[in-house]
């Protein structure tokens, strides 16, 4: 096994978020993966972007120029990011907030999802991250989504588990919407 | 054995440094290894250490110095601009043979720089960043793992020679999360109780003196002396690294912390690609693994040097081994980006092919 994903949004997002939960996923699934964070110096609003590598054996570069999957989730990512994603690679791409279909590009695959309405349709607008990740993990199903179920008790503090739940519902209304557009 | 866990590198030194014994952190904050100091403040206390933000770095640096004196594990951490005002105390620390750790989880400069990652400390850190011509041990960590394991190691060899140690990593290994391994610290049977601290024992015994001033006729010139004898016996002894590949290499890459782990990839796709290229990274920048270069080149391979800044450690691998041909290849600090692995692998591609 060796993956690789970027993710992109602006902060406020939960773009971090996910990228730890994936990591640390991987990690309870007895492999190997690193993540790596760069973001702005604002607590929202500003860029904010993770790269995650998951691997059986070493993991080796942190860093990855041309991901094998990228996470649009805002037009700005979009912008920079998609012309970097490897051939024959996939993009999910937020189409609540991306106009661009990303039609310009047929060496890949891409899932166009409308992430935050159907944050809003489970319950919250900040699910939107959930949403993406379940339909991340359906294509690429690098970790189990119980994996990633059980990393978010861990990842998440104690006095939000509460909202674990709905957490789990916008990972699987992701996933689905995944299946679907790709079947 | 214990459960893996999943922490940042900045979080990883500080858990080596509290399980190596080390109980007192002084230090300052700054961006990007105010995690370290954060985890010491939280955890510390309840191990029965000291904790304490300084006033300045200057002042922390010196405070190291005192608890060193008094022949306690100690420790302070800060980022490029910071170590730069630590240098007096660093200075003065290598002059008295206090043992310490200092990490530098560096920063882009000249100056306040950027926060971006960055590898321009080189030589401050391996060629003694202050004044009078001395050199503080210094460790290279390339992952999370290494944080924790390099950390208390670093503590060991300090105290084993009576030189400051320093761990050199950046905000690509510091701000990372990887899987953690934590295991119990042993210290090594070889090391001696610090029966040169000064603990006061009354009126038994010889008077102590921990001091860089050297005042008599000779008596400098034979403190540098054996100063520098003890780096001769680190140069045999103390030296790290790691090889990837090189049995066979027509082409060594080498790099350090950060800049290995992209240059580990790069060369794992150069061999899908059919090159033979392999790599060696220095774990100790000082004492330099100069024997491990002229090994690797007995064939007159050429290397290949990877950095984040305009070049300095390639200085060191060129002195290694004179007359082979070391290519360089770095980005200056701040670049706004960091190198990929696919940026190294067209520098491999057209130093293997020329």
């Amino acid at each position: 096994m060796n993956h690789d994903v970027f993710m992109a949004g602006f902060g406020g997002q939960g773009v971090l978020l996910i990228g730890n939960l994936l990591a640390y996923a991987t990690i309870l699934e007895g492999n190997n993966a690193s993540y790596f964070p760069a973001y702005g110096v604002e607590k929202r609003g500003g860029a904010a972007t993770c790269t995650v590598v998951m691997a059986d054996g070493d993991v080796g570069s942190p860093v990855v120029g041309a991901p094998e999957a990228a996470l649009l989730l805002n037009p700005l990512s979009m912008e920079k990011y998609y012309s970097r994603v490897r051939p024959g690679g996939f993009a999910l791409i937020n189409s609540s907030l991306v106009e661009d279909d990303g039609s310009s590009r047929d060496d890949l695959k891409k899932v166009c999802i409308p992430a935050n309405e159907m944050a809003l349709q489970v319950g919250d607008a900040r699910l939107v991250n959930m949403i993406v990740l379940g339909a991340y993990l359906e294509h690429s199903k690098v970790v189990a989504m119980d994996s990633v179920k059980e990393a978010l008790k861990y990842v998440l503090p104690e006095r939000n588990h509460r909202f674990l739940p709905l957490n789990y519902e916008a990972l699987e209304r992701g996933a689905t919407f995944c299946r679907q557009a790709l079947a | 054995m214990t459960k893996r866990l999943f922490v940042k590198g900045n979080e990883a030194v500080a858990m080596g440094a509290l399980e190596a014994g080390c109980r007192y952190y002084f230090g300052y904050p700054i961006t990007p290894q105010s995690d370290i100091p954060e985890y010491i403040s939280r955890e510390l206390p309840k191990l029965g250490g000291e904790f304490i933000q300084a006033e300045s770095e200057i002042a922390s640096i010196n405070m190291l110095l005192g608890a060193s004196a008094c022949g306690a594990r100690a420790m302070t951490s800060s980022s490029s601009p910071g170590i730069s005002l630590k240098q007096e105390g660093v200075s003065y620390m290598a002059g008295s043979e206090c043992p310490g750790l200092i990490v530098n989880i560096c920063r882009s400069g000249p100056g306040l720089g950027g926060i971006d990652a960055s590898q321009a400390d080189y030589f401050q850190a391996t060629k003694g960043g202050g004044h009078g011509g001395y050199h503080i041990i210094v460790l290279a960590p390339a992952s999370v793992q290494e944080m924790y394991d390099l950390t208390m190691l670093a503590f060991d060899l300090s105290d084993r020679y009576r030189v400051p140690a320093m761990i050199l990593a950046d905000a690509v290994i510091g701000q990372m999360k990887e899987a953690l391994q934590p295991h119990p610290y042993t210290a090594p049977a070889d090391l001696e109780p610090k029966n040169w601290a000064l603990i006061g024992e009354g009126r038994a015994g010889e008077q102590k003196i921990v001091k860089s001033l050297y005042l008599g006729d000779g008596e400098l010139e034979a403190h540098n002396n054996k100063l520098h004898a003890k780096y001769a016996v680190m140069q045999e002894k103390e030296v790290r690294y790691e090889t990837v590949a090189l049995a066979d290499a027509q082409l060594i890459v080498t790099a350090y912390g950060s800049t290995a782990r992209i240059a580990k990839t790069a060369v794992r796709l150069a061999r899908e690609e059919g090159m033979k290229v392999g790599l060696l990274r220095p774990i100790s920048l000082f004492p330099f693994p100069k024997a491990a270069y002229r090994q690797a080149t007995q064939q007159g391979q050429r290397i290949l040097c990877f950095e984040l800044n305009n070049g300095q450690m390639v200085d060191d691998v060129r002195l290694a081994v004179p007359g082979i041909e070391v290519d360089f290849y770095g980005r200056p600090p701040g670049a706004g980006s960091l190198p990929t692995p696919e940026e190294f692998l067209a520098q491999i591609r057209s130093r293997y092919e020329a």
